[in-house]
């Protein structure tokens, strides 16, 4: 059942040389840790850092923190944040310009970004850093700025022990466990008087890192305990997602009367668009000072959702929060399909846990698919 | 991709509302090229930043023109530049009209108010080679004759023989006596094959979908008829997701499309 | 209870149609109810039927992407609503809603338009009435056209 990777096992009383073996290399090394009531991502240089013994209980519309009866460092499933927020950053400028008399310069911002070792990345999470990949560098034009964050990045997953409320990677085929696209991969074992971690090795350079740490190769059993862990991760997902034909169900049912279903419930909040992992749509600001000489154009995070974003002359396209919501989700699992080759959905569920009206994407497809049914079965029972 | 500086050589007002001018770049560089239909992002120092149709002539690199219609701040802005005023250009962006596509076989410009300006240079790519293609019809129909862009031009061209000039407003003022209707009327007068035709329609979205219906019913098959779609862009190359019509990115698959080839979108509302 | 016919002939359409046509156009009749908001057609769709409005109000729309549905012209009881049922390509040009709960007689225009191949004198009275609508349509349009309310300065 393991893949062709060479799998060792790594102590948990080593686990600190990992961290510390990445800030040595000149990593800012981004992991889990908790604030604010949540598992967020951010800068961490000890173990102590890590959400240690807690774990996230989520469901449509809701997020708790709570105690775990054991030590386990990744003992959760995702938190608000994705590593979108470092490869693709919420607020970037992009240029500055001084216009001086009837000339004018610009000067593209140069970002001098150190390299990052992201912490943590579950299953779902690196293929949503990979669905981002193909928008920015495998189209016609290369977004510079992200491959260059990008480029530099280590990779450190971890195979999920336990699923999430809102959880359907197995519907979408981009988990529980990290098959590709790591460095290094890690599959917590706790239990028997044991707490170890199974590592992968992805890359070359996974493999540089785990030298220089204590480990040895691990042994079947070890090796099946960690399977087991995720074969029983995959068997516990909180929800499930037909993806069958799902493009042409949906391309199919513009005018399905879910959509105004959905649209009374929907605040167009944009919550779902900030947590989603593969969301990327931006807006740029212009900014001037108050002299009229220095300006700069700054590009930030923005969602569908909004009045705005779809504003021409005259008014917005998409005036109605049923048009919004329906965009959103026709391009999360339909659209996107065509644009980029794969789906825009990697199951991690966070739109479901962050709505504040607990909408279900999982639910909605279920909707429209089942009336279809529904619709077509009674044509058919008309004809006999 | 940043703005490159330029600035604004001369400008004039082609009616109440829209402008034309000619730019030229600050720093000495390489001359414009651009295929007919194209757009650039053009940025006011400080304002913002919008998409505009390029309107000169392709073959003439030496000169970049726009005709831009002052309908909101920064469209506004850009009328306010005067000569030597610097702004930002970032581009071409998009695709082109078919052009080529329309050698030897008839051709049908169908433009509507300010969806003339990213057919012009249609118009002159195919006189500079009028012999490649077959009878071209130029149908124009705007609001009142006050609206007429590129009056002149548009004299010049009736006189030609080549080429079959049209001209139609919805409400006539005293003193006009040209066509008084919408452009689609303007069709059933146009001399073409439909069977070998080629179609390039550009205006707002309910007289091209109009315009689209009279073709086919005049025999135009889908697949031959092209027409310019229009939505938010912030950055012109793919990556905002703003411009998103259906599956498609209208800075970079379109703006210009073929009609069997997104027609059905049209029908759905608010998409 | 009244029955089809009694109703189609109620309407001023059927005004003056002899009794064989009464019959056939309650053929071809059925009773149908709009809420409001309610649909009765899209711009593109095929035109098969048409309808004569008995009470409430249709909006006949076009719909511009930033400035949603345009309402361009109301049809109430008493009134017909369609008539690209009996002009090729037998497509509507314009969607139709309900702006208020509206019954109406729905018309199989297909139908009709079938039946007055066969029964010239059927098409003739159905073109005849037809025509007068559209004439009527055509001057309001025109008034409309010309911005009467405007200051001209």
């Amino acid at each position: 059942m393991s893949d062709n990777h060479s799998t060792f096992v790594l102590e948990r009383d080593n686990f600190q040389q990992l961290l510390d073996v990445l800030v040595g290399r000149r990593y800012q090394v981004v992991g889990p840790t908790v604030r604010d009531g949540a598992i967020v991502y951010d800068t961490v240089s000890s173990t102590a850092d890590l959400p240690v013994g807690w774990t996230d209980e989520q469901t449509g519309g809701s997020y708790r923190l709570r105690r775990r009866s054991d030590q386990a460092l990744f003992g959760y499933a995702v938190g608000p944040n994705s590593w979108k927020r470092f490869l693709h950053p919420p607020v970037v400028r992009l240029w500055q310009a001084t216009r001086q008399g009837n000339r004018l310069e610009i000067q593209e911002e140069v970002h001098e970004n150190g390299k990052m070792a992201f912490l943590g990345v579950r299953s779902c999470e690196l293929h949503a850093i990979l669905i981002q990949d193909r928008v920015f560098l495998h189209g016609q034009q290369v977004e510079t700025r992200y491959r260059s964050r990008r480029e530099q990045v280590f990779v450190v997953a971890v195979n999920c022990a336990q699923a999430g409320g809102t959880c359907f990677c197995t519907s979408m085929n981009t988990g529980p466990k990290a098959r590709s696209g790591f460095d290094l991969a890690l599959t917590e074992v706790l239990g028997e008087g044991r707490h170890y971690f199974l590592v992968e090795v992805g890359t070359e350079a996974g493999a540089e890192v785990l030298r220089e740490l204590r480990h040895r190769p691990a042994e079947d059993a070890e090796r099946q305990a960690a399977d087991r862990i995720c074969a029983r991760t995959a068997a516990a997902m909180g929800r499930s997602m037909d993806t069958v034909d799902i493009r042409d169900l949906l391309y199919r049912n513009y005018e399905h009367a879910r959509w105004d279903n959905v649209a009374a419930r929907c605040l167009t909040c944009a919550n779902c668009t900030m947590v989603c992992p593969t969301c990327f749509c931006t807006t740029v600001e212009d900014v001037t000072d108050l002299k009229g000489e220095h300006a700069e154009r700054w590009q930030k995070w923005d969602s569908c959702f909004t009045m705005d974003f779809s504003y021409i002359h005259g008014g917005s396209v998409r005036a109605t929060p049923k048009a919004r919501y329906r965009q959103w989700m026709t391009h999360k699992l339909a659209t996107w399909i065509d644009q980029f080759g794969t789906s825009g959905c990697v199951g991690c569920g966070r739109c479901i846990t962050w709505c504040p009206v607990g909408i279900d994407i999982t639910e909605e497809v279920s909707a429209i698919r089942q009336s279809e049914a529904g619709r077509n079965a009674k044509q058919n029972h008309g004809n006999t | 991709m940043v703005p490159q500086p330029w600035c604004v050589r001369r400008s004039w007002w082609e009616t109440d509302d829209s402008f034309s001018f000619e730019l030229q770049a600050q720093n000495e560089g390489p001359t414009f090229q651009f295929s007919p239909g194209q757009f650039n992002m053009l940025y006011v120092f400080g304002i913002g930043e919008v998409p505009i149709s390029i309107s000169g002539n392709s073959a003439k690199a030496e000169t970049l023109i726009h005709t831009v219609r002052a309908v909101g701040p920064t469209t506004r802005a850009l009328g306010d530049l005067k000569r030597g005023a610097p702004l930002g250009v970032r581009g071409p962006f998009g695709s082109g009209w078919p052009v080529d596509e329309a050698m030897g076989k008839d051709l049908l410009i169908v433009a509507g108010g300010i969806g003339m300006a990213p057919l012009r240079p249609v118009v002159y790519a195919v006189l500079a080679r009028r012999q490649q293609f077959g009878r071209v019809c130029l149908l124009y129909g705007t609001r009142t004759p006050d609206d007429i862009l590129y009056a002149k031009e548009l004299q010049k061209w009736g006189k030609r023989t080549d080429l079959e000039t049209l001209v139609t407003v919805d409400r006539a003022s005293p003193g006009w006596t040209g066509n008084v209707g919408v452009v689609t009327t303007l069709i059933a007068r146009a001399q073409f094959d439909p069977q070998h035709a080629i179609a390039m329609v550009c205006g707002p979205e309910i007289m091209m979908r109009f315009t689209v219906r009279e073709l086919q019913t005049r025999g135009m098959r889908s697949d031959g008829i092209h027409i310019s779609m229009e939505r938010n862009m912030k950055c012109a190359v793919g990556f905002c997701g703003h411009c998103q019509f259906g599956p498609t990115f209208i800075c970079k698959d379109g703006p210009i499309f073929r009609y069997d080839k997104i027609g059905h979108l049209l029908a759905i509302r608010e998409i | 209870m009244e029955t089809l016919e009694r109703i189609v002939a109620d309407h001023p359409f059927a005004r003056g149609l002899d009794r064989r046509h009464l019959e056939l156009l309650a053929g071809c009749a059925s009773n149908v109810r709009f809420e409001t908001n309610q649909v009765a057609f899209h711009e593109g769709e095929e035109a098969n039927e048409f309808y004569l409005i008995r009470e409430g109000k249709m909006a006949v729309e076009l719909h511009a992407p930033e400035r949603g549905p345009i309402n361009i012209l109301t049809v109430g009881g008493g009134e017909v609503l369609g008539w690209s049922w009996l002009v090729p390509p037998y497509r509507w040009s314009f969607d139709a809603r309900a702006i208020e709960p509206t019954r109406a007689i729905a018309l199989d225009g297909k139908c009709l338009r079938e039946k007055s191949e066969r029964d010239n004198e059927l098409g003739y009275q159905l073109h005849k009435r037809i025509a007068q609508i559209m004439e009527e349509r055509l001057q309001a349009t025109r008034l409309q056209l010309l911005n009467l309310y405007e200051v001209h300065t």
